[in-house]
């Protein structure tokens, strides 16, 4: 039996898991539309360096209460 | 009441995280629970070759399939969500997180994609050894992909094996297997798996309990809930072990947690341990009125559980913020000043690196670095900004050991009237036993509580507060996506839910 045969009749034989795939795929794209749109990687979109990243969070840590 | 919550971005951006964390853990404690109980119906059925321990297996792999399904990837919303709301600590912790997340990810995908589908997929197409190897597989395997999380997670408790590296602004891994091996980590490892195979046992004992009292499958329900209680009252028993040792630890490295749990203000030596109270909700740090409105004491118990010695000191919520010299307790307040120094010896440089002058900033680094190690104490306002809310504190961590204490119990009871065989008789302990899952999500939920809510406000103890390890952005932007998460999430349950309820239904025979 070949290891591709095991998993293409695996899924073909499945009843309650085509129903959970099927959860598992919109969940999946729920999420990834969700999070791409609404959770942008903060630093990684507003600069445009590893440096720049570094030190826009080096002036975010040198800033006492008192200044803010 | 209700005016005194801070609605501010930063606690929307903390309960979201609580929301996706708490929603996230609804499923993974039983994810870990199941798969180890699912190894021993199987190594049952390979021992004695009865076929109706497969039937046994196949049902639980069933319910177990379906919980994964709708738990997968509700953990990945987390990692997201650190880089939008939280891209200050995001970025400070990046090297220390890269590895154990990394170890996380290659085991749990090596492990889904090939043991978990011959699982699923084996049944008669491998042999019952190989099947019952990839059961133990799944079960081991999902419990040390755990192990990976807890460590993360145990640095942000226990901050150790690192430096920080103020050109970069990032926490550096210089010690890998201190990280790996913090007593916090360990201790939370430990205390959260063994944890979770309760919460595995007592979904067994609800079902069966369910089962029983319709006078349904009861063969299969009595085999599977006399596995379940054994399991069960082995794993609760190591669940006390292991709670009093991450009661210990967080005496050692995080006093006002332990302060917080138990709702001790001021300090004292044969500190009693609270068994049962009701605390003053409007108590606050300095003043003068009583800890509790009503409160039964079990004496010395703190001091052991804490030091390990019946005469020690255990220091009080007013001791860590206001300090106590007589027993060498140094308060936030002075805390705080270091901290200041240390932000401004890295402005100091900052400014000097900036400025490309070298002496300056050789001597600016030299300050920062003999200040450093109470930075995070610098960024907060006044000293009382260290006591967490410790009514909720103190509320989560008793129900969860009232209810860890009750779990054994109930397990102990059920092979009891399994001995004298008449477990199905006991129709008002059934209807009690259908509760069981229930309360062991409370239990579990609660604790997460005590953990995560214990450490405020701290991102990192003592280095980072979470007002700095957040990003700045609006409220509304928060807000939006919380309740977006709620939608989604209560969508996600219900189908879980409802799916769940029908193979139940269904019952072992049942596609």
């Amino acid at each position: 039996m070949s290891i591709i045969s095991f998993y293409v009749d695996g899924f073909r034989s499945m009843r309650l898991g085509r129903t959970l795939w099927q959860i598992i795929a919109i969940k999946l794209l729920v999420f990834l539309v969700l999070l791409n749109i609404f959770f942008p990687d903060y630093l990684k979109n507003n600069f445009a360096t590893d440096q720049q990243r570094a030190d826009h969070v080096l002036h975010n840590l040198t800033v006492l209460p008192a200044e803010k | 009441m209700l005016e005194q919550i801070d609605l501010s971005q930063l606690n929307w951006a903390r309960g979201q995280f609580a929301l996706t964390a708490m929603y996230h853990w609804i499923f993974v404690p039983l994810t870990l629970g199941l798969s180890i109980l699912l190894a021993f119906f199987e190594t049952i059925y390979y021992k004695t070759g009865n076929e109706k321990w497969k039937v046994v297996t196949k049902f639980w792999m069933k319910l177990f399939g379906i919980n994964f399904a709708i738990g997968v990837a509700t953990g990945i919303i987390m990692e997201f969500e650190f880089g939008t709301n939280w891209s200050n600590y995001s970025w400070m912790v990046g090297d220390i997180f890269g590895a154990p997340l990394a170890a996380e990810g290659i085991f749990a995908f090596f492990l889904e994609t090939t043991f978990f589908a011959v699982m699923f997929f084996g049944w008669n197409r491998v042999s019952k050894k190989f099947h019952l190897v990839s059961t133990w597989l799944v079960a081991i395997g999902s419990n040390l992909s755990a192990l990976w999380i807890l460590v993360a997670n145990g640095w942000m408790q226990h901050p150790v094996g690192m430096a920080f590296n103020p050109d970069n602004a990032r926490f550096e891994m210089n010690n890998f297997w201190d990280i790996l091996f913090s007593p916090v980590a360990i201790s939370h490892f430990v205390h959260t798996t063994s944890s979770s195979f309760l919460v595995g046992c007592l979904f067994i004992v609800s079902i069966c309990s369910w089962y029983l009292l319709q006078g349904r499958h009861v063969d299969m329900a009595k085999k599977s809930i006399a596995v379940a209680a054994t399991f069960g009252v082995i794993a609760g028993a190591f669940v006390g072990f292991t709670g009093d040792e991450s009661a210990y630890t967080a005496a050692q490295v995080q006093p006002m947690k332990l302060a917080a749990m138990e709702g001790l203000w001021d300090g004292e030596v044969n500190a009693d341990l609270v068994a049962l109270g009701i605390v003053n909700p409007g108590k606050k740090p300095g003043d003068d009125s009583e800890a509790f409105q009503f409160d039964i004491k079990l004496p010395y118990l703190l001091s052991l559980l804490a030091n390990r010695e019946l005469d020690s000191f255990v220091p009080g919520v007013n001791d860590l913020v206001y300090g106590n010299a007589e027993h060498g307790v140094v308060g936030a307040g002075e805390k705080i000043t270091i901290g200041r120094e240390a932000i401004h010896q890295l402005a100091l440089y900052k400014e000097a690196r900036e400025n490309g002058d070298e002496i300056a900033a050789e001597v600016a680094l030299a300050g920062f670095n003999q200040n450093q190690k109470y930075l995070g104490y610098g960024y907060l306002e006044k000293p009382e900004d260290i006591a967490p809310n410790v009514p909720l504190v103190f509320y989560s961590f008793h129900i969860m050991v009232a209810l860890g204490t009750f779990f054994p119990l109930l397990f102990a009871a059920i092979l009891f009237f399994l001995y004298k065989d008449n477990l199905v008789q006991q129709k008002w302990f059934l209807r009690l036993g259908v509760f069981g899952l229930f309360m062991g999500w409370v239990a579990s939920e609660a604790g997460w509580v005590v953990a995560e809510l214990g450490r405020q406000p701290w991102a990192i103890q003592g280095l980072l507060p979470v007002s700095i390890a957040k990003t700045n952005l609006t409220t509304t932007t928060v807000q939006m996506t919380f309740f977006m998460f709620l939608i989604v999430f209560t969508t996600l349950l219900i189908a879980e839910v409802r799916i769940m309820l029908k193979q139940i239904q269904n019952g072992p025979e049942g596609n």
